[in-house]
């Protein structure tokens, strides 16, 4: 094939063997049966395509301090991976366009909208959940963050679908350097939408912690 | 979203002749824009090239100027001590677009290439030049709908008033791009025929006959970096960017100004606006008309004046004849106050 011709390993290739492989594989002789279709399939290269649908790539990414070892077809976004495949649901799938906030992670530290993420480019990176945000959130001394308690003391939320986007959003909003003011708040939370209309008391909770002086 | 083969590059050469080796094949920067648009079927690769372990992120100091890596995310250069020193306008234009989280994505090689968001291009039932029929599945390339333009005649209040054709109205959306146009920014860009350098005015161009292309990169050619030359705007520069709600939505109007001032007199001045034009417009005759004058409002009126005088709306676009000129006076006056 001609993936193989690539410039030495400059150019990562982790899917040529196992397309190789998928191609010959049951999920290709099982549409074999229906001869005609199998034609119409080879013709329009869509043989290709079959073969990359059941495709998996390996990747290794560590979410929530575990590192994680799992198999991905290339198309799935992180959002898409936490929520099907690792059953993190925490991160909600609000838009699925990078309009609304709701699958705000943090990704080596950094907010980003998972929905526009492909899995694939986390490799080798660490990525925060809201499901991690506590500290040890398992028996008796688990203990929320400070971020989480003030969303409730101000009831930040009402029906907390857009709730864990803007948590993630609010701690790196203030690791940034960006809550100085309600004002600064206000525009570097724009990000995060609330059908429910929380923002006032978003903004509170986030004023709070930040006057608080905790570390987030 | 339809499958793709999915590789990595560590090097800008790997990733050129990745590219330049199999057609329907992409670069993958932030993904912000790249991304949607292949969940909504507007562009359906067949390869993805992921350029992010590129070593293309850095900002740096040059003889001179500043150069910018196309892999630097946009908060990144927003945030640079050396861009809101010498560059606040950049930062300004940054800090305008996009939210918190997708400007950590984002970069600045996405941004200079990030389509138009004009909705008939995004709604692939809809007739439009520039994305071309597209057709998904099996019967990939095969004509789909009517062609044409949807927004003349359509839905077009996003539209431009500047240099449209009759084959397409859409503006380039990017807020980035208006900073870089004003401040006389050079494209660095390395291809199958090797290296060359693209003023920022060449870079983007018109819709013209040929509203698929939205600016002159070659077939392979990925961007390297971005450099920009020292100047003496930075004690006067504004972003003003008009839009539908505060904050997160892209501009209706936006205006970059950088002001050289002495006394009350402009001894050099640059001035582009976005939302207007299918390519960041610089607006050159206003600011021949401004370079030596006294910065007044009587000033200001005809250089926005000089600065409107080839507009032409398009029916529900027809209120930014109004907002346009007014901007830019709004603009001037406060980069004039501002230091
Ligand atoms: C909800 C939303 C709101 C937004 N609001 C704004 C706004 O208000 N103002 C604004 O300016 N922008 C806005 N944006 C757009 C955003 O700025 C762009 O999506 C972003 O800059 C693209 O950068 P990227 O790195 O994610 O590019 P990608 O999506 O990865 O790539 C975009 C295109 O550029 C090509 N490309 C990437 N890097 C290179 C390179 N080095 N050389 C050659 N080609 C390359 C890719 O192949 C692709 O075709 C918004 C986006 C979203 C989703
Ligand atoms: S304005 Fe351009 S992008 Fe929009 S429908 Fe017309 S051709 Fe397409
Ligand atoms: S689901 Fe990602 S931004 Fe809406
Ligand atoms: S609490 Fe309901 S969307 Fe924000």
């Amino acid at each position: 094939m001609a993936q193989n011709e690539h410039p030495g390993d400059e150019l990562e290739m982790p899917d040529a063997s196992r397309r190789h492989f998928l191609k010959q594989s049951s999920a290709l002789a099982a549409l074999a049966l229906a001869p005609t279709a199998a034609v119409k399939a080879v013709d329009t290269g869509w043989d290709q395509k079959i073969a990359a649908a059941f495709e998996q790539l390996p990747l290794q990414v560590t979410i929530n301090g575990t590192v994680q070892n799992v198999s991905i077809e290339p198309r799935v976004t992180l959002l898409d991976l936490l929520r099907e495949q690792l059953h993190l649901t925490g991160t909600k799938k609000g838009c699925d366009h990078g309009q609304c906030g709701a699958c705000t992670v943090h990704v080596d530290g950094q907010r980003v909208n998972a929905c526009l993420t492909l899995a694939m480019t986390t490799e080798g990176s660490n990525v925060t959940t809201i499901e991690g945000l506590a500290t040890n959130d398992h028996g008796a001394t688990a203990r929320l963050h400070p971020m989480q308690e003030a969303f409730i003391k101000h009831d930040g939320f009402q029906c907390g679908y857009c709730t864990p986007g803007q948590i993630m959003s609010a701690v790196a909003c203030i690791r940034e350097g960006h809550a100085d003011s309600p004002e600064e708040v206000r525009e570097y939370m724009s990000g995060n939408i609330c059908r429910c209309g929380a923002y006032a008391n978003i903004v509170e909770a986030i004023m709070e912690v930040k006057q608080g002086g905790k570390k987030v | 979203m339809n499958p793709f083969q999915f590789t990595r590059a560590t090097t800008p050469k790997a990733a050129i002749s990745a590219i330049t080796k199999e057609s329907g094949t992409y670069f993958l920067a932030g993904g912000t824009n790249l991304i949607d648009l292949m969940k909504r079927e507007v562009i359906i690769p067949e390869r993805l090239v992921d350029i992010n372990k590129l070593p293309l992120a850095t900002i740096e100091k040059t003889a001179s100027g500043l150069r910018i890596g196309a892999m630097a995310k946009n908060s990144a250069v927003a945030d640079h001590e050396l861009v809101k020193k010498h560059f606040p306008l950049l930062s300004m234009a940054l800090n305008a677009g996009a939210s918190a989280q997708l400007r950590n994505m984002a970069t600045v090689g996405g941004n200079l290439m990030q389509r138009t968001r004009c909705s008939y291009f995004y709604d692939t039932s809809m007739p439009c030049n520039k994305r071309g029929p597209v057709q998904a599945g099996p019967d990939k390339g095969k004509p789909n709908g009517p062609s044409g333009c949807g927004a003349i005649g359509g839905f077009n209040r996003m539209h431009a008033i500047f240099g449209s054709s009759s084959k397409c109205i859409a503006v380039h959306p990017s807020d980035m791009c208006i900073a870089l146009a004003a401040l006389d920014a050079t494209v660095n860009v390395s291809g199958p025929k090797g290296d060359r350098r693209i003023p920022f005015s060449e870079f983007h161009r018109l819709p013209g006959e040929l509203p698929q292309k939205d600016n002159t990169l070659l077939p392979g050619e990925l961007i390297l970096s971005v450099d920009l030359p020292t100047n003496r705007f930075a004690d006067h520069s504004h972003y003003l960017k008009i839009r539908d709600r505060a904050s997160y939505a892209f501009a209706l109007v936006s205006v970059g100004v950088g002001l050289d001032m002495k006394g009350g007199m402009i001894q050099d001045v640059r001035l582009a606006m976005g939302g207007v034009a299918h390519k960041p417009w610089r607006l050159f005759e206003a600011e021949q008309f401004l370079k030596g004058k006294e910065a007044t409002e009587v000033n200001f009126k005809q250089a926005a004046a000089l600065a409107m005088k080839d507009a032409k709306g398009y029916g529900e676009n027809d209120f930014k004849l109004t907002l346009a000129p007014n901007s830019i006076i709004d603009a001037l006056k406060t980069a004039t106050k501002t230091a």
